[in-house]
């Protein structure tokens, strides 16, 4: 079992609980934070490198490191693990944010309980991404979920108790219908006579889910994952959530945890039903180009910075979830690298959002001005960020959405061409506006917040970021430019699962531009 | 008459010696060597925990006395699931019992306690309905002894006055069902009813059947018949309340099934399908929507204990044998979540007296590690992973799904979602401990005694092993569905 590198990702952070636990004063968490995360980088970039290789040496199976152990042999439930390039990028992502995430809270009250929850809901982050078995994927998932309610409710701030329980509740709430869908994909993944299983691979390959049960159970599991993404009209606990939550948590939240939702919807929902993702796409579609279009307008009216930022988060996660609904090759690598575009700056944007309210122990906007020339250094990062965030060429969010962009819109002429309606089409360009709508609220953030005079003399005397600061803040900057400047990096590394062998598995028949449009290397 | 059968009762033999040695024991020592009552009874009973635990994998079917008693290794495990959560009582009942006002009394909560457990083994083993009322009537009538326990409490007697006459009612009423039944098929062992009823569903059968669900839903305290339940637990002592909300139940649990299915399997689909689809959407329902607004711990958990009631349920109404193995897996990883509760409850009422949820305020802060072992078991019981209730949880609903109706889909997706409204309502608890911590703590820091912190170390690393380590369930699965489900039981 341990020759197997993917374990580590879960052995790791469960050996950090466990060294947290034995900790007696603050330095020690530090240091076990710290180097465990350190340790889950370093890994996720030796992965993320071995993985490039074995692909360029020929390997073609569609999950690499694939393992299973044996669990509940009874009902066939085994530990199954196995990673392609998306889930190697999304585990490259949590490492990152982990490790910035920890730096962020360096001088945070009550550190060991803290440290253990945030590690407890990365545990679940990195299993859940590691996983191929339906059941470890969920009991992964809701791990990563519950530690949010202690971590808003103790160490949030604002009206957390009712934030807290509110996204508690509305995110397993999402789950219960993704508990329902997933027994049902069980007890259809099969044809009559044979064994059933949970492994996602092995359901794909079976196709045994008859139409009618796609039809019922696509809804369950994309929903029930959609919560998590933030999809409307499911979005509302992700302001408060957002809000209230401790930076650290903010950031890993939006940076990662919102990526679960998408990462599920693509890997469980429409891989597993590709039928009823087809039939049922229009819904989707208007709920997602709902959020994607509302979130951007409601970030132009808020005045907290974090409520900005939160729905500003909605409005990105929704474009990962329509243009994961595209169902289009191209669309798809986009809403991947969105996902990692959006997790990097979204956590950037936290972490800042923290540093300032940390000094000027405000959120409102209205209430602040000129930070430019009080804490450079954090203006400037703030300016980055904003920038990534409206799809500055050069950072990642133009790669992503230009990316997304193309193939919905691809994908709309194409249906449009075939006589399958225009709906896609029209809300790609409805769509597209949140671009235009993003660079009002966040031109508007940086003119009012960072430029122009100071408007509270009080915080002429707040001091610029201190190292730690620096460190996780810069790291995120070099990773948002990172995927701007070298998308082909990225690009080849997600493209093997959208290649057509692998591909066609999913068999969208009506459209046929899927097999013809690779990715855009 | 063949004396040997009385040999195939072993585990009943088993704790009936307890029941001696620990009568003799009290009766007859020393008062000095008296103190000691409460390990040795503990101790005892351990023995016979881990001995009939080890007899287990050399459990064969038998039944004795013309079919009128049967035990096989489906029998045995949940006899010993019961053993072992009885075992959890009785240490941690250890403080209560040596306590100054049941010191003089504490040998017959012993002796009461044994005798109840083997009434349960009588109804989990009885194939005949006389010998299962026997078996009903003696797990419940000392019960109400144990229940007024508190004798210097007026609310532990107006428990037990509820609690003799609702049971004494349900006993009526569940014999009046026998007696339509008996009237249909002319008998009462459960195999002849079984071919008596065959596929006719005459209105009697269908009254008698509401009868004896009712009469057991009695004891099941399943919604309409649960308005006892939360005055009971209120009032009884604490560790006759958690006695009762698991065990009592989880026996009856296993009884209804094995009478459901054995006698009534026949008219499954087209009667008490139905009858329990109802019930268990009331009980889930009306048991969650009734936590909430609950102040004291006790009667919280009261309806907490109604809606779980509903999930067990769940693994009847599969009627298949994942479902049967779920139950079964559900009941343990039940007593295991209920009892980590109660231990902290009853480690706080006797230190301080407090059993509200407001004087847990701030627990965190003063007793860190009763907090700690209070939020698993509230987690354990919603179904969070990765603590042992999530899989059970999991499990009773894989089991219920097996048997593929939509009606079951609809009936799941009920269940699920007041799974949500049950995490709210032990969230609130999370809350008052670790969030709530501004105002002055009303519970000191104090130190529990030796056997509480022992029972919850037990149970918490129930909590914390049951799910992960896939033996447990593994086991029990592969044993129910070695045979069918009629087979087996």
């Amino acid at each position: 079992m341990f020759d197997n590198i993917l374990i580590y990702f879960v052995v790791i952070p469960v050996l950090m609980l466990a060294g947290v636990a034995l900790c007696k004063n603050v330095k020690q968490i530090r240091a076990v934070a710290v180097v465990g995360s350190l340790a889950l980088t370093a890994l996720s970039v030796y992965l993320l490198l071995d993985y490039l290789h074995l692909r360029h040496v020929g390997a073609t199976a569609q999950m690499l490191y694939t393992g299973s152990w044996a669990w509940f042999t009874p009902l066939n439930i085994n530990l199954s693990v196995g990673v392609d390039g998306i889930s190697i990028a999304m585990i490259l992502l949590s490492s990152i944010i982990l490790l910035t995430g920890s730096f962020a809270s360096w001088t945070i009250a009550q550190p060991k309980e803290f440290f253990l929850w945030l590690i407890l809901l990365s545990t679940g982050v990195f299993g859940f991404f590691i996983s191929i078995d339906l059941f470890t994927m969920f009991m992964f998932y809701e791990v990563a979920l519950i530690p949010m309610y202690l971590l808003i409710g103790v160490w949030g701030s604002g009206n957390k108790n009712y934030s807290a329980m509110k996204l508690t509740l509305m995110l397993m709430g999402g789950s219960a219908f993704l508990m329902l869908g997933l027994i049902g994909i069980y007890y259809h993944s099969a044809p009559e006579g044979q064994p059933l299983t949970w492994n996602l691979l092995e359901i794909a390959r079976n196709g045994a889910i008859s139409e009618n049960w796609q039809l019922f159970l696509f809804p369950m599991t994309f929903v029930g994952f959609g919560v998590l993404g933030a999809m409307f009209p499911f979005h509302t606990w992700s302001p408060d959530g957002h809000a209230s939550a401790p930076t650290a948590v903010s950031m890993l939240h939006a940076g990662v945890l919102m990526k679960l939702g998408g990462y599920g919807c693509f890997r469980v929902a429409i891989y597993l039903m590709p039928y009823a993702a087809n039939e049922l796409a229009w819904i989707f579609l208007i709920l997602t180009g709902i959020s994607v279009v509302y979130g951007a307008f409601s970030a132009c009216v808020q005045t907290d910075l974090k409520y900005i930022n939160a729905y500003s988060s909605v409005s990105h996660c929704g474009l990962v979830l329509f243009a994961i609904l595209m169902l289009n090759t191209t669309a798809m690598s986009g809403a991947i690298m969105q996902m990692l575009s959006h997790g990097l700056m979204t956590a950037l944007f936290f972490a800042l959002i923290g540093m300032i309210y940390g000094r000027t122990h405000t959120r409102d906007i209205r209430q602040m001005g000129g930070l430019m020339q009080i804490m450079p250094y954090l203006a400037v990062c703030y300016v980055i960020a904003g920038m990534a965030s409206l799809g500055l060429p050069g950072l990642s969010g133009f790669v992503a959405e230009m990316t997304i962009f193309v193939g919905s819109f691809q994908q709309g002429m194409t249906d449009y061409l075939a006589g399958a309606g225009s709906l896609r089409l029209v809300f790609t360009i409805i769509a597209c506006c949140s671009i235009v709508i993003t660079a009002v609220y966040i031109l508007r953030v940086v003119g009012k917040l960072l430029l122009g005079p100071v408007y509270d003399d009080h915080h002429r005397e707040l001091t610029d970021a201190t190292w730690w600061e620096r460190l996780s803040t810069a790291t995120l900057i070099i990773c948002v430019a990172a995927i701007g400047c070298f998308p082909n990096f990225f690009i080849n590394l997600i493209k093997f699962t959208f290649s057509p062998e692998i591909f066609s598995v999913l068999n969208f028949t009506q459209h046929s531009g899927i097999a013809s449009v690779l990715g855009m290397n | 008459m063949d004396y040997s059968q009385f040999l195939a009762m072993k585990q009943e033999i088993g704790l009936l010696i307890v029941f001696l040695l620990v009568f003799l024991y009290d009766t007859f020592m020393p008062k000095k060597a008296l103190n000691a009552t409460a390990g040795f009874t503990c101790v005892v009973f351990a023995i016979y925990t881990l001995v009939s635990f080890c007899c287990l994998s050399a459990c064969e079917t038998v039944s004795a006395f013309s079919g009128m008693y049967t035990t096989g290794p489906v029998m045995s495990t949940i006899k010993n699931i019961l053993n072992v959560g009885v075992l959890i009582v009785l240490i941690q009942a250890t403080q209560w019992a040596n306590s100054e006002f049941q010191i003089m009394r504490r040998g017959e909560f012993y002796e009461l306690l044994l005798l109840t457990l083997f009434g349960m083994y009588l109804m989990i083993s009885a194939r005949h309905f006389l010998l299962f009322v026997i078996g009903l009537e003696s797990a419940s009538l000392p019960l109400a002894a144990m229940v007024a326990f508190d004798k210097q409490h007026y609310e532990s007697h107006e428990a037990a006055i509820k609690y003799i006459l609702t049971a004494v009612f349900s006993s009526a009423v569940f014999m009046m069902g026998l007696s339509f039944v008996y009237g249909l098929t002319g008998s009462l062992y459960f195999t002849d009813i079984y071919a008596g009823i065959g596929a006719e569903h005459s209105v009697m059968l269908i009254m008698a059947l509401a009868f004896v669900i009712s009469g057991i839903g009695f004891k099941l305290s399943l919604v309409p018949f649960h308005l006892w339940t939360a005055d009971v637990y209120q009032g009884a002592p604490t560790s006759v309340t958690s006695y009762l909300s698991v065990i009592s139940k989880g026996a009856a649990a296993f009884a209804f099934l094995v009478i459901l299915v054995q006698a009534f399997g026949l008219a499954y689909s087209q009667v008490w399908e139905w009858m329990l689809y109802a019930l268990i959407i009331l009980t889930i329902t009306v048991g969650n929507l009734f936590a909430i607004r609950q102040r004291n711990m006790k009667r919280f958990l009261a309806f907490s204990s109604v809606s779980q009631a509903g999930y067990i349920m769940l693994g009847v109404i599969a009627f298949n044998t994942t479902g049967l193995a779920s139950m079964m897996y559900y009941i343990l990883v039940y007593i295991f979540s209920n009892l980590a509760a109660f231990g902290v409850i009853g480690a706080i009422e006797n230190a301080t007296g407090k059993v509200n949820m407001d004087d847990y305020n701030g627990l965190y802060k003063t007793n860190p590690k009763l907090s700690f072992a209070m939020m698993l078991a509230m987690f354990s019981l919603a179904g969070i992973p990765p603590f042992a209730g999530f899989f059970s949880k999991f499990f009773i609903f894989t089991g219920a799904i097996q048997q593929g109706s939509t009606a079951i889909y609809v009936l799941v997706l009920i269940a699920l979602i007041n799974t949500i409204i049950s995490l709210y309502y032990y969230l609130l608890v999370v809350k008052a401990m670790f969030i709530n911590t501004e105002n002055e703590c009303v519970i000191p820091t104090f130190r529990s005694s030796c056997s509480e912190r022992l029972g919850l170390w037990i149970t918490v690393a129930g909590i914390l092993l049951l799910g992960i380590v896939s033996f447990f369930y593994n086991s029990i699965l592969s044993m129910t569905s070695s045979g069918g489900i009629m087979i087996d039981l």
